[in-house]
């Protein structure tokens, strides 16, 4: 464990901004920010529920070129990734959190936030998944980072 | 302000504070999975800290508004039983998020860095959720 100090306040900064982002959701429409499920529903999109989607998702997108260009250091420089894992990755985060009703946020930020029994095992089971997967893959199959 | 006015700003928060969090490096969430490893604690900080304001919110102010400010009622979600569909979605999500790096939220907020690797990744997302809508189409739920 070699992180620096900064890095810790900078994730707990962030997370509180996470946190106020899904409460506002709450507050002001009393929805659940789960980004798999606002984003799923679109997928196919449907006349008369779409438009908070696209405006939510406009948000998160627009959000992300903002950093790009006041705070660049957010992304990596660059993504070795090879592009079979993340065809596979892409692929089992998106028909899993569909499948499961929610992701990181759904579940991990939100359904705990509310104390969830589902969201609780979801959130313990996709941790120990995660953790298993990079074990296997870094650690008995070398992957390089 | 409208529901759609609500969403814009929460997806702007929400990807400001994922980026400051680190969540958007893939290879930093992958230290954080990596506890046999050089194990990096910070994702546990971000979760942390939206889970305690999430509690906090939801708890002491929620239960003192009728409904929400501009919505008509909260959609509070009250399933409590463990179905085989969550239990086999998150451990399904789990692994595509150990190999990449990535969950939704992050691969978004990506979307226009410029890495090309993250739109690999979001195609494939889309395509993950596309088979989900396909095959519930196909075979309804069954609630047993």
């Amino acid at each position: 464990m070699n992180v620096p100090s900064s890095d810790l306040f900078a994730a707990l900064a962030g997370g509180l901004l996470i946190g106020v982002a899904t409460t506002f959701m709450m507050i002001f429409s009393g929805r659940i920010a789960g980004v798999s499920g606002i984003v799923g529903g679109l997928i196919p999109p449907r006349r008369h529920d779409m438009d908070w989607r696209l405006a939510f998702l406009s948000g998160l997108v627009g959000g992300g070129a903002l950093l790009r260009v006041f705070y660049p250091e957010a992304f990596p420089a660059a993504l070795t990734t090879p592009t079979a894992t993340l065809v596979a990755a892409g692929l089992l985060v998106g028909y899993g959190a569909r499948l499961g009703n929610g992701c990181t946020s759904g579940h991990g930020v939100c359904g705990i936030g509310r104390m969830s029994r589902r969201s609780l095992v979801a959130t313990a089971v996709f941790l120990s998944t995660g953790m298993l997967t990079v074990f296997v893959h870094r650690h008995l199959l070398g992957a390089a980072s | 302000m409208s529901h759609r006015g609500v969403a814009f700003i929460t997806g702007l928060i929400f990807a400001i504070g994922l980026g400051i969090s680190g969540m958007t490096q893939p290879t930093k969430v992958r230290d954080f999975l990596d506890i046999s490893g050089a194990w990096d604690p910070s994702l546990a900080f971000v979760m942390g800290g939206a889970v305690t304001v999430y509690l906090l919110v939801f708890h002491l102010i929620i239960p003192r508004l009728d409904r929400p400010i501009v919505g008509e009622r909260f959609g509070i979600p009250s399933r409590r039983d463990l179905d085989r569909p969550l239990l086999l979605g998150s451990a399904l999500f789990g692994v595509g998020w150990g190999l990449g790096g990535l969950c939704p939220g992050p691969a978004l907020t990506s979307a226009l860095s410029g890495l090309t690797p993250i739109l690999v990744f979001l195609a494939a997302m889309v395509g993950g959720m596309a088979l989900h809508s396909l095959k519930t189409h196909l075979m309804p739920i069954k609630r047993d």
